[in-house]
């Protein structure tokens, strides 16, 4: 059976409950990138993220029995990595998120994207160069937390826009502006800057600048 | 109805993503072939989005997984109380 279809998930937790406890490793294990990204995204430090990612792995395995299964398994286990991000955060003094969305989301504001006539599209080889992927982290880095979140798991781990939202624990609309403008955040901040990753332009007498 | 650069901007992300209706889809396409600009933004914003899903972008730190499930068996052989 395919890893992290709803069968697999299903099957899986009914055997860890009856006792074949080591098949919680197979479980977990197709969630851990949106875990840690997710955390990683809200607390901004590796071993913070780290740290809070593992106890979310063990929330997650003691309170296995109260997953209802009306949910995607991944959407539950995210919806408590976000909890556990959250709770870290009120517990050092930040800023309470929800208020934040609020702020933002009200504000709507014109975006003009860069504005280019000579685009050539950038290779997945050109990621091959150190210095692009630098280039790539530091504009998701740089994006506010709401939409660096939505980018993070509907871009990155490639989650649908309901399982982003319940993840989030936002609605499927907020998802979908969100992220608008964190990919018109990102264009206007990348397009200008990547050229230089583009295949050279075929010029009349073969490849040339 | 003519759309002009803007109204497409405002759609490109659903655009991308598949999520607009046919006959917005057919008015953007339209407005597309005669409009360098909103191509060379649709292209870049589209080639932005594949980038930053390569898994190489964000990786996760080098152990975390043998970490994790160390840390599982951990709880396993040594359950602590519960709590969420």
């Amino acid at each position: 059976m395919k890893s992290s279809t709803p069968e697999f998930e299903a099957e899986c937790i009914r055997r860890i409950l009856a006792g074949e406890k080591s098949l919680f490793h197979d479980l977990i294990r197709p969630c851990e990138r949106p875990i840690y990204f997710l955390l990683f995204s809200l607390l901004r430090n590796e071993a913070e993220a780290e740290d809070a990612a593992q106890e979310t792995v063990i929330k997650v395995y003691q309170n296995l029995r109260t997953f209802r299964g009306d949910a995607q398994f991944r959407t539950w286990v995210l919806s408590i990595a976000r909890n556990e991000g959250l709770g870290r955060l009120r517990k050092i003094g930040s800023r309470r998120e929800d208020s934040l969305d609020a702020e933002i989301d009200d504000s709507t504001g014109d975006y003009t994207p860069a504005i280019l006539t000579s685009w050539r599209e950038v290779p997945e080889e050109a990621l091959e160069r150190k210095e692009l992927l630098v280039l790539l982290r530091n504009a998701i880095d740089g994006l506010p937390e709401i939409y660096r979140n939505v980018v993070l798991l509907r871009d990155i781990e490639e989650m649908n826009v309901r399982e982003t939202a319940a993840a989030l624990g936002a609605t499927e609309g907020a998802v979908k502006v969100r992220l608008h403008r964190a990919r018109a955040l990102l264009q206007r901040e990348l397009a200008p800057k990547l050229g230089g990753y583009a295949p050279k332009r075929k010029g009349l007498f073969g490849w040339a600048r | 109805m003519r759309i002009d650069c803007k109204h497409v901007w405002v759609h490109i992300s659903a655009y991308i993503d598949g999520e607009v209706d046919a006959d917005l889809r057919a008015e953007i396409d339209r407005h597309l072939e005669t409009c360098e600009i909103c191509s060379a933004v649709l292209d870049s914003t589209r080639n932005v989005v594949v980038l930053v899903a390569d898994d190489r972008v964000f990786e996760l730190p080098i152990g975390f997984s043998e970490r994790l499930h160390a840390r599982i068996d951990e709880e396993m052989d040594h359950p602590e109380p519960a709590s969420l």
